[in-house]
């Protein structure tokens, strides 16, 4: 039976809702399964179906129906965006790509029978599997704080209504008010987000609440673009921020959701807004399938396929990789690579050596943008860094600015390579 | 009687002139005419340098372009009526000072007569523009170099993460439609020092020459 891309087409679209369809239509096609449509599983359902043109049938499960970039959503934050603007469909990647997106949550992977069981009832079968869940939180690691108490401290590590929340919260602070934020330890996604977030509620403050106060707790000694965010927060918002390192017990936090407390290596200090940004592993349902070790699925850097199972592909802030750090655009560089892995494996297309790479840019003010980023490329057991660059402490204002509108039109770029 | 023994000669050794735009390689021309580039370019409203312009060169009248500087004799020859074809081209190319004493022109000639019809083929026909700023740093070897589409197809999903397929550049220049020479110097430029952007030199570093040569193959694909 040959299906051309429209019979193809209009059948899925028949179909839609029907779950049993890709069992139906893949009779003469091999079928890429791909769990979670942010930045790793959109790119790579884009990539394989785009790429094998219509030899593959690829479904896409992802629950949300808009998805919001957890990259750009500190600019929301601090106002530059609206929250629209970092907001995707999936219509292009059904309409265009012949992507069957079923829009129901993944609960778990039987791996001897290649099914996917979704919470709507039914199961998706697959030949090969791409698994791209984004983190989940670790249960008790920030003591008080859980999933149940998220809205009295945001996470806002999620994007989405949190982040609104977040927003909200922080717009409706007293005068003179104090933010606190407890950041994460190593390792957790997108390592300059939260400082990036706290320049964002500084400019904000700075505009609409300028003697409020902001609190960083972090376990951490250092971290990502160190000396350019705090050489920024000294120039922008001099007595603002606060930042309280493990030597002073910001490794020894605990938070009291009810109060509004957040205590300190023993010592209570109430705050008006906090945002728990709690440590982080890989997302649940790689667990339920055995896929984890130590908190994160170890993969295989030339094909980005799971070390337990070369049926299934793991991408993003869920992998232990290497040297990449967990970043929207590192999980869409590896979905472009995980991609050409499944077209050779299921339609015997040419495999190529996997190169890989990532740059983080942040925003500290108005105009004054920050970058960081390096290429790598597939080890033996890991993926390591080739070169790597980041912007200096001192560079001009034009520069700075010139980064930031860069910025702006890699988002636009990005996105268009994810949801098309 | 200089330009009818040209034309003679022309005669003999290439036969009709038809077989002239026939047989010319405008590929190969194009690589030829980087040496021509420190005096002229040949893009659409392209300045003059030392030397005019020479896009569409052929059916215009010699001496003819607006600021443009030439010698007396180039006017001279145009206001009695030269026009640029293939074959007075030809002629010009061959022996300039003979062709036309006075002319400034300050370039030997092209002996080969393979090398004169492969420059006129591309000033001739819509072969790839030139974009000419520093083009000599780069080896006729690897401008002729023949890419692996399929592997530069790969290759440029890095590319395509900042740089829209098709889009605006806001912030980020667009490289579609981009001119294959263009995009190759680019390239070795930001990998040799020439040019510095740090997010480009960071990502030409690990590029070859094979690989630029795909790259280069697989952006100059008419798009799906």
């Amino acid at each position: 039976m040959t299906l051309n891309r429209r019979t193809f087409l209009g059948t899925t679209a028949a179909l839609a809702g029907t779950l049993a369809a890709p069992a139906v239509l893949g009779q003469s096609r091999p079928r890429a399964v791909v769990i979670g449509g942010g930045a790793g599983g959109a790119t790579a359902a884009r990539y394989i179906a785009n790429d094998s043109d219509g030899a593959i049938d690829v479904t896409l499960i992802e629950p949300a129906r808009h998805y919001y970039t957890c990259f750009f959503s500190n600019l929301y934050i601090g106002g530059f965006r609206s929250i629209e603007s970092i907001g995707h469909s999936y219509g292009t990647l059904a309409s265009d790509y012949g992507i069957n997106v079923v829009h129901d949550w993944a609960l778990a992977i039987d791996r001897d029978a290649k099914t996917v069981a979704l919470s709507g009832g039914g199961s998706v079968p697959y030949d090969r599997l791409v698994v791209s869940p984004g983190i989940d939180f670790k249960e008790g690691a920030v003591p008080g704080w859980s999933l149940a108490t998220q809205n009295a401290m945001p996470h806002a590590y999620k994007a989405g209504s949190q982040t609104e929340l977040l927003r909200a919260q922080i717009a409706a602070m007293p005068e003179g008010g104090t933010f606190a934020m407890v950041a994460p330890p190593n390792p957790y996604r997108c390592p300059p987000g939260p400082y990036e977030r706290v320049s964002m509620v500084a400019h904000y403050l700075n505009e609409h609440n300028p003697t409020a106060r902001i609190l960083i707790v972090d376990p951490k000694e250092t971290f990502s673009k160190q000396a350019l965010f705090q050489d920024g927060w000294s120039r922008h918002y001099p007595g603002m921020i606060e930042r309280i390192g493990p030597d002073f017990g910001g490794d020894r936090v605990e938070v009291r959701p009810d109060t509004m407390e957040v205590v300190i290596d023993g010592q209570a200090e109430s705050v008006d807004v906090c945002n728990v940004i709690p440590a982080q592993q890989a997302g649940g349902i790689l667990h339920q399938a055995g896929l984890v070790e130590n908190d994160w699925a170890t993969v295989v850097p030339a094909t980005m396929t799971s070390v337990m199972d070369e049926n299934i592909h793991v991408l993003g802030d869920s992998t232990r990789q290497g040297a990449m750090p967990k970043s929207g655009f590192s999980a869409n560089s590896q979905a472009k690579v995980a991609a050409m892995a499944v077209r050779h494996a299921l339609t015997d297309s040419r495999m190529f050596p996997a190169r890989f790479s990532n740059t983080c840019w942040s925003l500290i003010d108005t105009d004054d943008g920050i970058k960081v980023g390096a290429t790598y490329e597939a080890g033996e057991d890991r993926i390591e860094a080739v070169d790597t660059f980041i912007s200096q402490v001192g560079e001009s204002a034009e520069t700075r600015a010139e980064t930031y509108r860069e910025s702006l039109g890699w988002y636009d770029s990005i996105t268009a390579d994810m949801f098309g | 009687m200089t330009r009818a023994l040209v034309a003679i000669t022309f005669a003999v050794l290439a036969g009709a002139p038809a077989a002239l735009a026939q047989e010319g390689d405008p590929e190969r021309g194009a690589i030829l005419f980087r040496q021509c580039n420190s005096c002229h370019v040949a893009e659409p409203d392209g300045p003059a340098r030392t030397g005019p312009n020479l896009y569409g060169v052929i059916g215009r009248t010699a001496g003819t372009l607006e600021d443009t500087r030439y010698s007396p004799a180039m006017r001279e020859a145009g206001e009695n009526g030269l026009v640029w074809t293939q074959e007075s081209l030809d002629g010009f190319l061959q022996d300039p000072r003979g062709y036309m004493p006075g002319s400034r022109m300050s370039f030997r000639g092209m002996r080969d007569l393979q090398d004169r019809m492969d420059v006129i083929a591309f000033l001739t026909g819509d072969a790839p523009m030139v974009h000419s700023a520093g083009i000599e740093r780069i080896s006729a070897d690897i401008l002729a170099m023949e890419g692996d589409v399929e592997y530069g197809r790969y290759l440029s999903s890095e590319c395509v993460a900042c740089h829209s397929e098709p889009g605006d550049d806001e912030g980020i220049p667009a490289i579609t439609g981009i001119e294959q020479e263009a995009f190759i110097l680019a390239m070795h430029d930001y990998r040799d020092g020439h040019r510095e952007h740090q997010v480009m030199t960071t990502v030409t570093q690990r590029l070859t020459n094979e690989e630029i040569a795909s790259l280069a193959a697989y952006f100059a694909e008419p798009a799906e």
